[in-house]
C-alpha cells in the first residue's frame, strides 16, 4: 500500500491519494492538502463542510452523498460547489482525509 | 396460517407472486400482494410514445390480468411499515400482519427535487418521459415543434433504465431526421457522469455515436435550478444552457412508505443484501426490484434474474437454511439507437458489456455491443416477452439467471475463471 508524507507525517493512501485510514489525519495536514488541490487557505466555510464530512463518516462508516451533506449536514449544495470548485465532494474529502466517495453526484 | 405479504404489482411484485404461487405449500402459507393502482404499465414502452411508436393504450393491462387466483390482490396504498411488529398499515387504516415480507415498491421519479423544474413552462416546454402522462404530452408536444434547441438532461444518478436517456436522444435524432427538421434543431445531452454511460466500453462506443450523430454531449453537469421563465438551466458551477424543448430524467427514488417506515437511504432505497436480496436491517424482509439500493441496473430484467434467486431463497428461508448468494447483479438490456436498429448489452456487477453473441455462442441471434437490426427485433419482441413470460414467471428458453461467459469476447483469463466457476466446458 503507497503511503506518502504530509506536514511532516507518514500517512497510508491508496493510489488516487486519498486516506485509507482516517485517524491518522490533521488538521494541518488537512491546510497542506487544501492548498494542493488549489483549494486555497481554508475558511469557516471549508471547514464547517470538513468537520461535517467526517463527523458524518465516523458515525456511519460510508461516505455521505451531496443530498446528504445537504440533507443532514444543512449545507447548501451552491455553498459545496462554491467552496470546492472542480469535483467537490471528490476534493472536500480528499482534504479532510477520508476514502473517496462512490458516487460524485 | 402463516402469510408472506408482497408491497407492490408492479414488475418485481407481479413475477414473485406468480413464482411463490407454483413453489409454496398453499395449505400453510397465504400469499397477499398490495398494490394501490389497477393499471400495470409496460414502462419499457414509455421510451416509444412520444415518437408515435406506441400510444398509451399499446403499454397498458389490468394488473389482476397477472395476479393469480390462489393469490389475494388488495388495491390500496401502503401506508407504512412497522417491522418491528411485523405489520403494514394501508392507508385507510387496514393492517396486514406478515411472517415474511418482499418490498417491491419500485422507484419513481421526484421533479420537485430539482428547483424550478415544476414550475413556469412544466409540461408546456419542459417535460419527462419515465411516467404515462409525461409520455403523452411530451408527444403531443413533439408534433408541433419545428426546431430549436431540444436538451435532454439526466439530473442525478441511480436511475432506473440507465440507457433509456440515451436511447431517447437517439430515437430523437431519427424522429427529426424523418420529419426533415434535424438540420434546424440543435440536439444536446446533458448528464452528470463524464462519459456517456455508467459503463465504460458501452460508454466509448454510444459516445460515439452522439458524435457521429452531431449531438453534443455536455457531461460532469450538477444541475442548480430550472429557469422555465428564460427557458435554460443552470449547474452548480454556472454553466447556463439554453433550450426551447426539455426533456428531463428527474431524480429518481424509492416510494415515501420507505421514507414513513425508517427503511431507506437518503433516496428512500432500502439496504439490501447484494447476493441474497435479503434486507440488511430485517432478516424476514427482502427486497427486489428498483426499490433495493444495489449497484445493479434498475431494470425489468434485472428484476427478472432477482426473482429466480429470490424465489429459491425464499423457500430456504421458511426451511430455516442458509440463503444462495446467487444474485450476480446480471443485467441484459437492449439500447435502441434509431432507423430500426439496437444495440445489446449483457453484464453483471464485476463484468463490464463485451462483445460477442447472446444467448447461443457464435449464433446469437442477438449480438452483444454492436447495432444491428435483429437486436431492435428483440427489444420490440421485449413486450411481448415482458406479458406473456416474464410476468407469468414463465421459463425464458436460453436466458440464464446468472450472466454466461459463453458467447461473449471476455478476456481469456476472466473467461477461464468464470468458465471454471460455471463449469461449463472453455470456449474458444
Ligand atoms: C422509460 C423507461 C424505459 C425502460 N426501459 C426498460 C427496458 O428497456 N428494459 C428493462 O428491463 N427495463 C426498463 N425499464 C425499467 C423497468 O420498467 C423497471 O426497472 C421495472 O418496472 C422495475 O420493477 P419494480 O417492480 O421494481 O417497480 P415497478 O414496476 O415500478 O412497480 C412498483 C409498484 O409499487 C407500487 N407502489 C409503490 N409505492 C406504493 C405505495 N405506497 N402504495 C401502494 N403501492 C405502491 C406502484 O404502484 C407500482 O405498481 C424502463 C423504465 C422506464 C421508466
Amino acid at each position: 500500500m503507497p503511503t506518502r508524507e504530509i506536514a511532516g507525517t507518514t500517512v497510508d493512501v491508496n493510489e488516487e491519494g486519498y486516506f485509507t485510514n482516517p485517524d491518522q489525519w490533521t488538521e494541518a495536514m488537512g491546510a497542506v492538502l487544501a492548498q494542493e488541490e488549489e483549494i486555497g487557505e481554508l475558511s469557516d466555510g471549508h471547514w464547517k463542510i470538513l468537520n461535517f464530512l467526517r463527523q458524518d463518516y465516523k458515525e456511519k462508516g460510508v461516505m455521505p452523498t451531496i443530498r446528504r451533506v445537504k440533507n443532514a449536514g444543512g449545507i447548501p449544495t451552491k455553498d459545496l460547489y462554491d467552496l470546492f470548485p472542480g469535483g467537490p465532494l471528490k476534493k472536500s474529502s480528499k482534504i479532510a482525509g477520508l476514502p473517496k466517495p462512490a458516487s460524485c453526484i | 396460517m402463516k402469510r408472506i405479504l408482497i408491497l407492490g404489482a408492479g414488475s418485481a411484485g407481479t413475477m414473485m407472486a406468480n413464482h411463490l404461487v407454483k413453489k409454496l405449500d398453499l395449505s400453510q402459507w397465504k400469499i397477499t400482494v398490495v398494490d394501490q393502482h389497477k393499471t400495470h404499465y409496460y414502462q419499457p414502452g414509455f421510451l416509444f410514445i412520444p415518437f408515435g411508436t406506441y400510444s398509451k393504450e399499446d403499454v397498458c393491462k389490468p394488473k389482476a390480468d397477472f395476479i393469480p387466483k390462489k393469490v389475494e390482490y388488495v388495491q390500496q396504498g401502503i401506508d407504512v411499515v412497522k417491522a418491528e411488529e411485523k405489520v403494514v398499515y394501508l392507508e385507510g387504516g387496514q393492517q396486514l400482519d406478515y411472517d415474511i415480507l418482499i418490498i417491491a415498491t419500485g422507484s419513481k421519479i421526484v421533479p420537485d427535487e430539482i428547483e424550478g423544474l415544476t414550475g413556469e413552462g412544466w409540461m408546456k416546454d419542459a417535460f419527462d418521459f419515465y411516467t404515462i402522462e409525461g409520455a403523452v404530452a411530451l408527444a403531443e408536444r413533439l408534433k408541433t415543434f419545428e426546431g430549436g434547441k431540444l436538451v435532454v438532461h439526466l439530473c442525478e444518478m441511480p436511475i432506473k433504465c440507465p440507457v433509456a436517456p440515451l436511447e431517447f436522444t437517439l430515437l430523437a435524432d431519427a424522429y427529426l431526421r424523418n420529419r426533415g427538421i434535424r438540420d434546424k434543431t440543435e440536439l444536446i445531452y446533458i448528464s452528470p457522469l463524464s462519459e456517456a454511460f455508467t459503463k465504460h466500453n458501452c460508454a466509448v462506443v454510444l459516445g460515439g455515436m452522439l458524435t457521429d450523430k452531431n449531438i453534443h454531449f455536455e457531461p460532469d453537469y450538477a444541475v442548480e435550478r430550472v429557469d422555465g421563465v428564460a427557458k435554460k438551466i443552470i449547474s452548480f458551477d454556472e454553466r447556463e444552457i439554453e433550450y426551447d424543448l426539455l426533456v428531463s430524467i428527474p431524480t429518481n427514488m424509492g416510494d415515501s412508505v420507505i421514507e414513513r417506515s425508517g427503511l431507506g437511504d437518503d433516496l428512500n432505497f432500502i439496504p439490501t443484501h447484494k447476493h441474497t436480496l435479503q434486507s440488511k436491517a430485517h432478516e424476514n424482509i427482502f427486497v427486489i426490484g428498483d426499490a433495493t439500493d444495489l449497484p445493479s441496473s434498475k431494470a425489468g430484467s434485472v428484476a427478472h434474474f432477482q426473482a429466480d434467486v429470490l424465489t429459491e431463497n425464499i423457500q430456504l428461508y421458511i426451511d430455516g437454511k442458509p440463503l444462495k448468494e446467487d444474485f450476480d447483479g446480471h443485467a441484459n438490456c437492449f439500447i435502441e439507437s434509431g432507423n430500426g436498429k439496437a444495440f445489446l448489452i449483457d453484464f453483471n456487477y464485476d463484468l463490464e458489456p463485451v462483445e460477442g453473441t447472446f444467448p447461443l455462442p457464435g449464433l446469437g441471434p442477438f449480438s452483444l455491443l454492436k447495432e444491428t437490426r435483429i437486436n431492435h427485433w428483440g427489444k420490440m419482441a421485449f413486450r411481448w416477452i415482458y406479458w406473456n413470460l416474464l410476468m407469468k414467471a414463465r421459463p425464458m428458453p436460453g436466458i440464464t439467471t446468472k450472466m454466461t461467459p459463453v458467447g461473449k469476447r471476455l478476456p481469456k483469463k476472466e473467461k477461464e475463471e468464470l468458465c471454471l466457476q460455471e463449469k461449463l466446458p472453455e470456449q474458444p
